[in-house]
């Protein structure tokens, strides 16, 4: 619909010297900071802590003093995502409700903070790392494995609510790019059969092994160390002998 | 939001030991008061306390700092950085309104440094504000506009808006009064700290980050307050307008009257905007010692009811017992005659929205003509001293004074709705002098917690006997409060609850110089002056003396109707709205309303205010003191004052104060008062519960013959039912 509407624009533009119409979106998040209701999300979702998970808020409220309870926030946020999978609007509301807050100031936390998944989310959520180094690593491969393995694109959740793919930005990993998250666990140096492992066997409710796929044990040089080989100098290395 | 101190957060609603120990500490921390520093704005030198921020300091020798985000009566933000100034070696520029100033510092708010941060901070705000000021309705009374002309660059550096465009941000429902375009925000977050300090509702806030920030509510959901109308004029930009003043009217083509407000017995005082003779908005001007800048949605809005159910024309029943217009001869003449043959059979009531004026003017002829049955509609105890005694019937320690008390005791009010500036003071004792406050009456929603000591009259004995923990609370706080409402009273045990009342306030112990424990809080802007000009209030006496005429002025509340009266007694009603007064009358004459009169108020402290003339009445209503001068006239009782100064004379008269404009005179004699009521006869109380007529937002909105008629109003009520049933 905008075509003819910039051909219009561009025409009057050069015409009449005004300035033609932009049709091309400007960046912006991919998630709304605006809550619609939707048949997963509404505030009649019901949303509980378990028993457990009850427990663990009492002790998380515990570690705040008197009066600063409200520091509760994120840590109770969090749980909620662990148990429900992502965080409905009732969860919030019930967060609001143990720590006798308002309930937008819950919602400015849950919302300005990316880890907090306001929408439905896989059980495995795939976060790719797309920031330059893990670019320049081969990231964008990467992506388009699991893409293809997944059959979702990026942002998308597939149907049987097992793994949701997100781009995410720098995750801190990148001594061993390309890398990826899902859930708690990095797994990291991959090409694109590592991914497809790493997939394969989440879909087959295997745990895959987290860490470095390149047989390196952390963030160690590849191969051989190049530096610090020798053993460890004693007290008074490389000190002037008359002191 | 605003953090709740630890001491409220361990104690809850409850005074401990702890709490008072804190309270005498503070007092002693002000006894010694540290010195002065000195620092030099653009070289000249000024005195300030420690704790000034460079932006106040700035303001004490007159220089002004432009600011966005910052205001002097919500907490400092700090986040719009348009008040970065230099200070003399810092390597930075600093945020003027959140940064105290240090001893010697020299602020230079006028040097390159400070010059390039202002266009730089002007270049971002503008780098996603839509270039629309020719159809925004903030155009010409907007900050943004003003300090982009005055501080920022005449180009801008960011030309990738010209591919990605600019940032839009989806506009949210607030309701029926506030409009938002959200692309206009500039984030200063004055709206959010309003909703969340002085109007005590949290439900906007900021969501999102980033570029992507943005202001809202983040679920659908009304911003509902009886305050909510003060974030339009706290934004500096277009994002937040005046929904039914949206496309009216530029400011440079408005006329702007000063006056008074007068649906609650506070008096805000107002300005009116006006163009071709029609009033477009209302807007509040700042009164330290009333509404602050502050004021309340009923007042602000409901100036659409001016327009609508007017009475234009005077009106005669006729024989098919219709109202028909006829001309102001012929309706004076009926009157007259009717007046004649009543001789002193002929009474008075005043309605809520009757001013000193008219009500002298009115108690002047029916005295003429040898009655003394002028009334109000609304009711107070006459019993001991009644209304001889000022003390007894006003809010004694002032509006302004509630912010100073530590303990407050509400008896049957709901001062969020009956006089919701009170409550924004109130609240605000609330949060930053650890008052305590507890309520006698229906439990409703103060926006700040309260202890609920019952609902009946033997909660009030309680406090008097100290049957609960309350009364010693109130007995060694330093600035007792107690406000009673004035409905409370106007129950049959009135006097019996006045007196109660009154000896709590006498066991208090008074240490602080001119502090007034006791308060009495008026629903209706006519009441203080009425009493003050000695009208019975009530209409019991004119039920039973059963009048062969009676004179409504402005009486809408149907305190009598037509059963009450003799069936051949004639009522006539003067008034500017066809309300239920207007419907059962015999003969109307067409009044003016408060804009269309230069006329006096006196509110519930007892301070006399005027409102001046706005807009001219319409069709052939009248200036209402004129219309009863010229009745006199024709009556044969001629009244000594043909101008308004004339009349202010005589009103002065009757009562110096009420011509003494802005000012309070003060009342006293309160023990008086007390004996006076209590040597009366011992009077039963009525252990029903205490019921109000406001309890929640939607009762609040249409309260009187104005608000009435204003569909601004009735679409207000919609959205608080509407809002009601929203699961948010």
């Amino acid at each position: 619909m905008l075509n003819p509407l910039k051909c219009f624009g561009k025409y009057l533009g050069r015409y009449a010297g005004i300035r033609s119409l932009h049709s091309s979106s400007p960046l912006s998040h991919d998630s709304l900071f605006v809550h619609r209701d939707s048949p997963e999300d509404n505030p009649d979702t019901i949303f509980e802590f378990t028993p457990e998970n009850q427990k663990r808020v009492d002790s998380i409220l515990a570690i705040y003093p008197e009066g600063h309870k409200r520091a509760a926030m994120i840590p109770l946020l969090d749980l909620a995502q662990r148990q429900y999978g992502w965080l409905p609007l009732s969860a919030m509301h019930k967060v609001a409700e143990i720590l006798k807050l308002p309930r937008m100031r819950v919602y400015e936390v849950a919302t300005f903070y990316t880890m907090f998944m306001r929408k439905p989310t896989g059980k495995f959520h795939v976060q790719v790392c797309t920031t330059t180094p893990c670019w320049l690593r081969g990231s964008d491969e990467v992506l388009e494995a699991c893409k293809k393995n997944l059959g979702i694109g990026v942002g998308e959740t597939s149907k049987d609510m097992m793994f949701t793919i997100s781009e995410v930005e720098c995750l801190g990993a990148c001594v061993n790019a390309p890398m990826i998250q899902i859930n708690d666990d990095y797994y990291e140096d991959l090409t694109v059969d590592d991914t497809n492992e790493i997939l394969n066997d989440l879909k087959a409710c295997k745990k895959p092994r987290a860490g470095p796929r390149s047989g390196r044990f952390a963030a160690e040089p590849l191969g051989e160390p190049t530096s610090l080989k020798g053993d460890p100098p004693g007290p008074g290395f490389g000190v002037r002998a008359d002191l | 939001m605003l953090r709740s101190s630890l001491i409220k957060v361990l104690n809850g609603a409850k005074v401990s030991p702890k709490h008072v120990c804190v309270t005498f500490r503070a007092a002693s921390d002000v006894a010694k008061k540290p010195e002065k520093i000195e620092v030099f704005i653009d070289d000249q030198p000024v005195l300030v306390d420690p704790g000034t921020t460079v932006l106040q300091a700035a303001a004490q020798v007159g220089v002004e700092i432009p600011r966005f985000c910052y205001h002097e009566r919500l907490a400092v933000a700090g986040n719009c950085r348009m008040c970065l100034v230099e200070v003399e070696k810092s390597p930075k520029p600093v945020a003027a309104c959140a940064m105290p100033v240090m001893k010697g510092w020299r602020i230079k708010t006028n040097s390159d440094m400070t010059k390039k941060a202002r266009e730089g901070v002007m270049e971002f705000l503008l780098v996603n504000h839509p270039l629309d000021c020719p159809i925004c309705d903030q155009g010409g009374e907007c900050d943004l506009q003003d300090q982009s002309m005055a501080f920022g660059s005449d180009r801008s550096r960011f030309t990738d808006i010209q591919f990605s465009g600019k940032r839009a941000v989806e506009d949210k429902d607030l309701g029926p009064l506030i409009k938002t375009v959200m692309t206009r925000c500039i984030h200063c977050t004055r709206c959010i700290r309003f909703a969340s300090e002085v109007a005590g509702i949290d439900d906007l806030g900021t969501t999102g980050r980033g570029s992507d920030m943005q202001i809202g509510t983040y679920v659908e959901k009304f911003f509902m307050s009886e305050l909510s109308g003060n974030v339009i004029d706290l934004c500096p930009v277009g994002a937040l307008t005046s929904k039914p003043y949206s496309f009216t009217a530029r400011p440079w083509e408005i006329r702007k009257i000063d006056s008074i407000d007068v649906f609650d017995a506070v008096g805000s005082n107002i300005v009116v905007s006006t163009r071709t003779n029609e009033v477009l908005r209302i807007l509040p001007r700042v009164n330290e010692e009333i509404n602050e800048e502050w004021l309340a949605d009923k007042s602000r809005f409901a100036y659409d009811g001016l327009k609508r159910q007017r009475l234009i024309t005077p009106m005669l029943r006729d024989n098919k017992n219709e109202l028909t217009p006829v001309d102001w001869e012929a309706v004076l003449l009926t009157v007259c005659k009717v007046l004649q043959q009543a001789g002193p059979n002929v009474a008075a009531i005043a309605g809520g929205m009757a001013d000193a004026e008219t009500l002298v003017a009115v108690k002047d002829l029916l005295n003429r003509l040898g009655s003394e049955l002028t009334c109000t509609e609304h009711v107070f105890p006459m019993d001991g001293s009644g209304t001889d005694l000022r003390s007894s019937y006003l809010l004694n320690n002032k509006i302004s004074g509630a912010e100073e008390a530590d303990a407050i005791l509400l008896i049957g009010t709901n001062p969020r709705f009956e006089a919701p500036l009170l409550n924004s003071r109130l609240r605000k004792t609330y949060l930053h002098n650890e008052a305590q406050i507890a309520v006698i009456g229906p439990k409703v929603d103060l926006t700040y917690e309260y202890e609920h000591l019952g609902n009946n009259a033997t909660a009030i004995c309680n406090v008097l006997n100290d049957n609960c923990p309350f009364s010693s609370t109130l007995k060694n706080a330093k600035k007792p409060l107690i406000i009673v409402g004035a409905d409370l009273l106007k129950r049959a045990d009135g006097a019996a609850i006045l007196s109660l009342v009154q000896s709590i306030a006498a066991q208090t112990c008074n240490k602080v110089e001119g502090w007034k424990v006791l308060n009495i809080l008026h629903k209706v802007a006519s009441q203080v002056a009425a009493l003050d000009i000695g009208y019975t209030p009530g209409v019991s006496k004119i039920r039973e003396a059963k009048p062969k005429a009676l004179i409504l002025i402005g009486a809408d509340e149907g305190a009598i109707n037509k059963e009450d009266l003799p069936e051949d007694c004639f009522i006539i009603y003067q008034g500017h709205h066809g309300d239920l007064g207007a419907c059962m009358a015999d003969a109307v004459l067409p009044g003016a309303a408060y804009t269309e009169k230069q006329a006096t108020y006196v509110n519930t402290e007892g301070r006399a205010q005027q409102t001046l003339v706005a807009v001219s009445p319409p069709g052939l209503a009248k200036e209402d003191w004129k219309i009863i001068r010229a009745l006199s006239e024709i009556v044969g009782h001629k009244l000594p004052y043909d101008n308004l100064n004339e009349i202010r004379d005589r009103l002065d008269e009757v009562a110096p104060h009420l011509t003494r404009y802005g000012e309070v005179e003060g009342a006293n004699y309160f023990k008086q008062a007390a004996q006076l009521l209590q040597e009366d006869e011992e009077k039963t109380l009525d252990d029903s519960p205490i019921d109000l007529k406001i309890k929640e937002l939607q009762d609040y909105f249409m309260t009187d013959s104005i608000s009435r008629a204003s569909p601004t109003m009735a679409k207000c009520v919609q959205a608080v039912l509407k809002q009601k049933e929203s699961k948010y």
